[in-house]
């Protein structure tokens, strides 16, 4: 609509976007009213109880914080997260590079590689990885006959499970962003660069990094955060030996029916989310390298 | 940038050099000496290896076989960032995550040169290409024109010995092409950086080169200066790419020190003419004869043609003839408004501009033998 059609109908313009409200609002309202009762009702109600503890509102908080073995398992969620996104990161990046230099069958071949995993559910490959791993496992009596190991190696029921499993999991999070940011790369940056005078570890860390830093902040924050959450595989995997936040609140909830902690635990873990998130958006130069296109 | 004298930059040498992919030819084994200082074309359409020549040069794709020297050094197996060369690509290919300014000093920053070095050098190679106060904004900002001369201040700031254009132009519509043309001449003439430009368009080459080397099928078919080619086009592909042409169907019937006896069917009668080295006696061969350098009469011994079409340039008249043996011919008058669409003529043509060429590319035949 012109400036001069704008003037001239005012009053059709604005019933015309009222109209429109009353369309979006009316589409929206089924599965905003599904959201609301379903999830944030409740999501409100569970942290409501983290505040309405018998013995006081920031109980739950104290009793979380005071003991060792809490902050022992909040510390190992966090180890472990890291470690799973700085693994991922360094296994998705060859990964992600021989993708964005394929063509054709072999660029096929190498992306269902990567997306296969999505085809089996969770449960299943923990599992598998349980039968893999195990004492007497194939892995392990691997090692055994090629004589680098002596005695079979603990892989099970402590963190070695729990990354490798979860590593397994989450690679591909990391692989299709890193993908994407790095076959958006012009390879005539690259030549120019190169014909500047910039040697192959400049070209490298002034040019492609930086070109694929979204992709790599998308893809270690999709790793991370499901990380930190990531209940079936460690439960399965790691066992009693490394205990995770997740696995901690479920304990909560089943058997301890202590519903207060459960709710407090959510919380923290939900604000050290944010934090995180805030200062890594703040620190690293993505919005640069966004314009990379 | 320094003042110095009005040649910078080195010599450019390229001996024998070829490159193939698997079987595919994309240079055959070429021999090219640019000067010091010169602006040198390549010219030609797509898939003509000018691209590869150039990408040669910068040191993007190794040879199959020959040597590469700039100035005495012998860089044949030098990579681009060891060869000190300045390179313009198509598209720019600017850096996105860089403003203007870091784009520029990028090649001085790389030689970890010190930063009030840098500055300053930025600053002047701003200021010359006329971009001052630009080097804060992003590139994104920039018009493409603008873009171009960012490009260009990123290439010449590091002081290359060569400076390779890889159709620099191409991705600015017409007008502003034009202007950006005058720009880059005046530039060179001020600058007198030792250039390799890269083009289809053979006005940009005529506008801007000292030396124009027109290239097909791998080749270099011609390398001269502008008169020279347009002037003495050594075969039918050099004829028909430079200028406007007519390239009549000849039989050669004998040759004999530069001149040649030509049996022109067009015309149904034999006609002795200058002749380009390579033309030979039943060997493939057009007549070259430039719309400028066609006559009318309205009698006399002239070849017999109808006026079919008449364009009106202003001062000058484009015409369309059909001769008695249905051939056209194009022509180009002073305008006469006597000359109309349905008039017989009579057509002659200048001695000594007519031209038997060979039809089919030769080897690559360097100008002097084609003054010889």
């Amino acid at each position: 609509m012109t400036a001069a059609a704008t003037l001239l109908q005012p009053k059709a313009r604005t019933a015309s976007m009222s109209r429109r409200h009353v369309e979006t609002a009316l589409l929206l309202g089924p599965a905003l009213l599904v959201l609301a009762l379903l999830f944030v009702v409740p999501l409100a109600r569970l942290f409501s109880l983290a505040f309405t503890d018998p013995a006081g509102p920031f109980a739950t908080f104290g009793v979380l914080a005071e003991s060792s073995v809490y902050r022992q398992v909040m510390w190992n969620t966090f180890v472990v997260a890291l470690m799973v996104t700085a693994l991922c990161v360094l296994l998705a990046w060859p990964v992600a590079y021989v993708l964005s230099r394929l063509e054709g069958v072999w660029f096929g071949i190498a992306l269902y590689g990567v997306l296969f995993p999505f085809w089996i559910s969770v449960l299943v490959r923990t599992f598998s990885w349980m039968l893999l791993l195990e004492r007497n496992g194939p892995i392990n009596r691997l090692l055994m006959a090629t004589g680098i190991t002596e005695a079979p190696l603990a892989l099970l029921f402590n963190n070695v499970g729990v990354l490798i499993g979860m590593i397994h999991i989450l690679l591909p999070y990391m692989i299709l962003p890193l993908y994407g940011a790095m076959v958006r790369i012009d390879r005539r940056l690259l030549l120019a660069s190169d014909g500047l005078g910039a040697s192959l570890l400049d070209t490298f860390r002034r040019i492609y990094l930086p070109l694929c830093l979204p992709g790599l902040a998308g893809g270690a924050t999709f790793v991370f955060l499901l990380s930190l959450g990531f209940f079936i595989t460690p439960a399965l995997l790691g066992g009693s030996n490394a205990i995770t936040l997740s696995m901690l609140i479920a304990s909560f909830v089943n058997d301890r029916l202590a519903w207060s902690l459960a709710a407090a635990g959510s919380l923290a873990l939900l604000a050290i989310v944010l934090v995180l998130m805030g200062l890594a958006a703040r620190l690293l130069p993505i919005e640069r390298g966004l314009f990379a296109r | 940038m320094t003042q110095t004298g009005p040649q910078q930059g080195q010599s450019l040498r390229l001996t024998g050099v070829s490159k193939a992919y698997g079987g595919f030819k994309a240079l055959e084994p070429t021999d090219l000496v640019v000067n010091a200082g010169e602006f040198l074309t390549l010219l030609g359409p797509s898939g003509s290896g000018k691209t590869t020549l150039l990408n040669l040069t910068a040191g993007y794709v190794e040879p199959t076989a020959g040597e590469i020297r700039i100035g005495e050094r012998d860089v044949t197996r030098l990579p681009a960032r060891h060869r000190n060369i300045g390179m313009v690509f198509q598209n720019y290919a600017l850096f996105p995550h860089m403003s203007v300014g870091e784009n520029v000093a990028y090649g001085l920053n790389v030689r970890r040169l010190p930063k009030p070095e840098i500055a300053r050098r930025v600053n002047e190679i701003l200021s010359l290409m006329r971009l001052d106060g630009f080097a804060d904004r992003a590139v994104q900002q920039m018009s493409g024109g603008q873009q171009q001369r960012v490009a260009l201040a990123r290439a010449l700031v590091i002081e290359p010995d060569v400076l390779l254009m890889d159709e620099p132009l191409g991705a600015l519509d017409k007008q502003l092409r034009r202007s950006v043309q005058l720009e880059l001449r005046r530039l060179h003439q001020k600058l007198g950086r030792t250039t390799i430009y890269v083009t289809h368009d053979q006005e940009e080459a005529l506008v801007l080169s000292d030396r124009v080397a027109v290239m097909d099928g791998g080749r270099i078919q011609q390398l001269g200066t502008v008169d020279d080619l347009y002037d003495r086009p050594v075969n039918a592909f050099v004829a028909g790419f430079i200028g406007e042409s007519n390239l009549l169907p000849v039989r050669v019937l004998s040759t004999s020190a530069g001149k040649a006896s030509v049996d022109v069917e067009a015309f149904r009668r034999t006609i002795a003419v200058e002749a380009a080295p390579g033309t030979a006696a039943g060997e493939p061969a057009r007549l070259l004869i430039r719309p400028e350098h066609v006559e009318l009469g309205r009698d006399g011994d002239g070849v017999a043609a109808e006026i079919v079409e008449v364009i009106y340039l202003g001062e000058l008249t484009q015409l369309t003839l059909r001769l008695e043996s249905g051939q056209t011919l194009a022509a180009r008058q002073i305008t006469d408004r006597a000359l109309r669409a349905g008039a017989r003529v009579h057509v002659t043509w200048k001695p000594g501009h007519v031209r038997a060429v060979p039809h089919f590319p030769t080897k690559p035949t360097k100008t002097e033998k084609a003054d010889a």
